[in-house]
């Protein structure tokens, strides 16, 4: 095993775990504001690497082209998710939220396998098989892009919330219900709104991703589980944590792949959630 | 009955109770005011056994209860309500008061007695096998104290469970109690803003004021106490 | 009560006498029903009672399986012998899950996540444990299957049937009698709100706890039938979520916590979903997915518009 071979592994590893990160921003951010848990977010997530992948085999569109349109409708889909499924239920217990999203998860699924079918598809781009050399590193071209992709609407959110007037009211609505109101937001409608971005997270990471893995069904439910696990472990309401806990994952994946075999390398992250939750189940980063 | 002997808590560098010490005598009502912030609560959590006095004893019956849990408290003979009433609202007011007599019998009949009888004396009998969700505030506040008291305590303790209520059903509740205590010679501390109450009620009273006792004794030597008057100028009260 | 006890009366009279009327074909669903019926109840001891979320009670029907499998498998002990075991087994994951959540005060979502990742952890795990079979599945002895071999828990359809019809029964008949004892009056206390439980001396961890493993014990009990009834086993099928949510979907959409929901929502599910294939199979539609879309649909009218389930309304509608 040579060290090249091992760097090589860690980077492409950190690449793939930075579009996790932007993945779980998604939930994240869905979370720390609207306070839902979203178990259909691997679903979405699965649904945009679908689209992405017909896209392409209908009109030869690259991915990366089309992430633009797909996170558009994304959006409009989150928002009405939100306000429409989801709204109503903030004031019911925890779990009938849950409950529903489930139901969303298990429609979503197992709709895409209705309409596609359990073979895989994917998508095949020039540059997929090319890489760039850095001495003796080789960097996959597309998951660099992918990586670039990821980062930059991560910091495009960050700036959002951040320095936006829109965004900081979301931040609002997020630190204290009961006072947002009292000042006149409109919490609903902005609940909706960060659902919907949310799912554009959603939108460009599955675009991304498609160029990086086969898709099939079954990815929904793992990575809806995989975004909850890098939201733990990474830390509820911190975007910064979401991407650490994506790099973390994609990292240690990408190294049990190499040392152990790779299927067990899911259940280092089971077992990672496992103990964030009994240790720091405010994670890494988190404030809660 | 029960001793606090010294007790303080602290939050956060913040002192909510400060050497605290009182005694309630076996079979009196006693009651425990002072203006908000005083900390009151901080003294009835630390009896109730919802969390530990940082230092000091509390003692009931002679035994040492600080640092129990609280439902190690309950089994010890001491009941409570909350300020806040919780009901088991997907329960029948009978069944509510059942779950408190479970706590002296493992069997279901005996312990609907029990809570019938418990019912029928705060005059929540007919009412028994409604949803306790329907019940209107005054209601569950008795419907919180037959509770408690299915539970047979030897000291009931009472947050602030006049809050809310208007005067007249103040005064219903005020007989509740001299009735519980002429009957069943019931310990009663009550945490009490009203003064309405507290006048009728006490027979014997402490008061609070930065978390420290400034004075002790009967209702006619707290109205005169210059210290109690000073700490409540300002403060609206109702008598 | 009495037209509740007339009404329980005829469907047992129904259910026992239900194999002289039908076919191999309708004893088999039959028999899924009553399976999910039984599960079902098993996993609402602890939502219903305890009030605690499981997503993963998959974990439970895998380990009690492959324990009393593994056990024949290899050294051929029959079931009988192998339901202790598993059981125990069962009952001392539940108990350490239990502890675990309840001792660091996790509950609710971060509850069903905790108990998510045990299954698929244990998923991942047994799909590397070559002595249970690994991924390629466990299988046991199918032996002749005409006489009716108790001890072995081998013989016709016909025993499997009756055998999950007494389990189904006897589930009801035990969630009924505690529901109505200490124990289910201070589980319903703890669920409606912990802390005025405690007030009242309740413990509530170790009542919790109580219920934990009392699902877990129950739950076990499934998975050895399973393991019995359809004679291979393999990891990736039965800790899979998809199963965990299957367990769960009768007693949410019949209504969580009730006695009747859990039976009511495992019938209502397969005699609608299995009519549906049915009827697509009759118009030429074999479509892969579209039963888990209707169960996904139902679920979700279900949760928008009867939040407790199916039962409650309709049990006041026939004034039972």
């Amino acid at each position: 095993m040579s060290f090249d071979l091992v760097v090589n592994v860690l980077i492409a590893g950190l690449l793939t775990g930075l579009v996790y990160g932007l993945m779980a921003l998604g939930l994240s951010v869905i979370f720390g504001v609207v306070r839902v848990v979203n178990f259909a977010h691997g679903e979405m997530m699965t649904v945009a690497m679908y689209a992405a992948t017909l896209l392409f085999a209908m009109l030869g569109l690259d991915p990366f082209v089309v992430a633009l349109p797909v996170a558009a409708a994304f959006f409009v889909f989150g928002y009405l998710l939100q306000a429409g499924l989801i709204n109503p239920f903030i004031t019911r217990p925890e779990h009938s939220q849950f409950m529903l999203l489930v139901a969303v998860a298990i429609i979503l699924v197992n709709a895409l396998l209705m309409i596609f079918g359990p073979d895989a598809r994917n998508v095949q781009v020039d540059y997929q098989l090319e890489s760039f050399e850095i001495g003796k590193i080789l960097v996959d071209k597309a998951r660099l892009y992918a990586a670039a992709a990821a980062v930059l609407t991560a910091a495009g959110l960050f700036l959002f919330f951040n320095y936006s007037k829109t965004g900081k009211a979301i931040r609002a609505c997020a630190d204290n219900y009961l006072g947002a109101k009292v000042v006149g937001l409109n919490v609903k409608k902005y609940y909706a709104l960060t659902f919907g971005l949310g799912s554009v997270c959603v939108a460009i990471a599955g675009c991304a991703m498609a160029l990086l893995v086969d898709v099939t069904p079954p990815l929904g439910p793992a990575y809806t589980l995989l975004a909850f696990v890098i939201v733990i472990v990474g830390g509820l309401g911190s975007m910064a944590g979401a991407l650490l806990g994506g790099v973390l994952i994609g990292v240690s994946e990408a190294l049990a792949g190499l040392f152990i075999t790779p299927s067990a390398k899911s259940m280092f992250s089971f077992g990672l959630l496992i103990l964030v939750l009994l240790l720091r189940p405010q994670g890494l980063l988190g404030k809660r | 009955m029960l001793e606090a002997r010294k007790i303080s808590k602290s939050f956060r560098g913040l002192k909510a109770v400060s050497n605290a010490s009182f005694e309630i005598p076996e079979g009196s009502i006693n009651a425990l005011i002072g203006p908000n912030g005083a900390g009151k609560t901080t003294v009835f959590n630390m009896i109730a056994g919802v969390f530990a006095p940082d230092s000091g004893a509390i003692l009931f019956e002679g035994n040492p209860i600080n640092g129990l849990r609280p439902d190690q408290i309950c089994a010890a003979g001491i009941g409570r309500t909350f300020q806040i009433v919780k009901p088991f609202a997907g329960l029948t007011v009978l069944e509510n008061v059942m779950v408190g007599g479970f706590l002296r019998t493992k069997s279901t009949p005996e312990a609907r007695k029990i809570s019938e009888q418990i019912l029928d004396r705060l005059g929540l009998g007919p009412r028994r096998d409604l949803p306790a969700s329907s019940l209107t505030l005054p209601d569950r506040k008795r419907l919180e104290v037959a509770r408690a008291l299915a539970t047979r305590p030897k000291l009931l303790l009472l947050d602030e469970v006049m809050a809310g209520l208007r005067p007249t059903e103040t005064d219903q509740m005020v007989e509740v109690f001299r009735d519980l205590n002429r009957t069943y010679g019931t310990t009663i501390l009550l945490i009490e803003h009203v003064m309405r109450a507290v006048m009728a009620l006490a027979q014997h009273i402490g008061v609070l004021h930065h978390g420290e006792v400034i004075a002790r004794g009967t209702p006619q030597e707290i109205v005169r106490n210059a210290a109690v008057l000073e700490c409540y100028l300002g403060e609206e009260t109702e008598i | 009560m009495t037209k509740a006890s007339a009404a329980l009366a005829v469907l047992a009279a129904i259910l026992i006498a239900l194999p002289a009327f039908v076919g191999n074909y309708a004893l088999s669903v039959a028999t899924l029903i009553l399976y999910f019926a039984y599960t079902g109840q098993a996993w609402n001891v602890m939502m219903g009672f305890a009030g605690q979320l499981s997503l993963g009670h998959a974990l439970y029907v895998g380990v009690g399986g492959y324990a009393a499998g593994a056990i024949f498998y290899h050294w051929g002990i029959g079931p009988w012998a192998g339901l202790w075991v598993a059981m125990a087994l069962c009952v001392l994951l539940g108990v350490a899950i239990g502890f675990l959540a309840f001792r660091f005060g996790i509950s609710g979502v971060y509850f069903a996540l905790l108990t998510i990742a045990f299954a698929e952890f244990t998923r991942i795990g047994f799909d590397h444990l070559d002595w249970i079979g690994g991924p390629g599945g466990m299988f046991l002895k199918v032996a002749q299957r005409d006489a009716w071999d108790l001890a072995n828990f081998r013989g016709p359809p016909l025993m499997y049937y009756y055998t999950i019809l007494f389990l189904a029964a006897a589930a009801l008949a035990l969630c009924a009698l505690l529901m109505k004892s200490k124990a289910g009056y201070y589980w319903q206390a703890i669920r409606e709100n912990e802390e005025a439980a405690q007030a009242l001396g309740i413990n509530t961890f170790r009542w919790k706890m109580l219920a934990v493993a009392l699902s877990a014990a129950m739950t076990s009990v499934s998975g050895v039938f399973f393991a019995f009834y359809y004679n291979n086993l393999f990891p990736e099928q039965v800790f899979n979520i998809s199963r965990s949510i299957e367990i769960i979907l009768g007693p949410v959409i019949g209504g969580v916590g009730t006695l009747f929901g859990p039976v009511l929502g495992a019938v209502l599910l397969t005699v609608l979903s299995d009519g549906l294939t049915e009827l697509l199979a009759l118009l030429g539609w074999e479509i892969p997915g579209i039963k888990q879309v209707f169960y996904g649909i139902v679920l979700l009218a279900v949760v928008m518009f009867l939040p407790h389930g199916i039962w409650p309304p309709l049990a006041k509608k026939l004034r039972l």
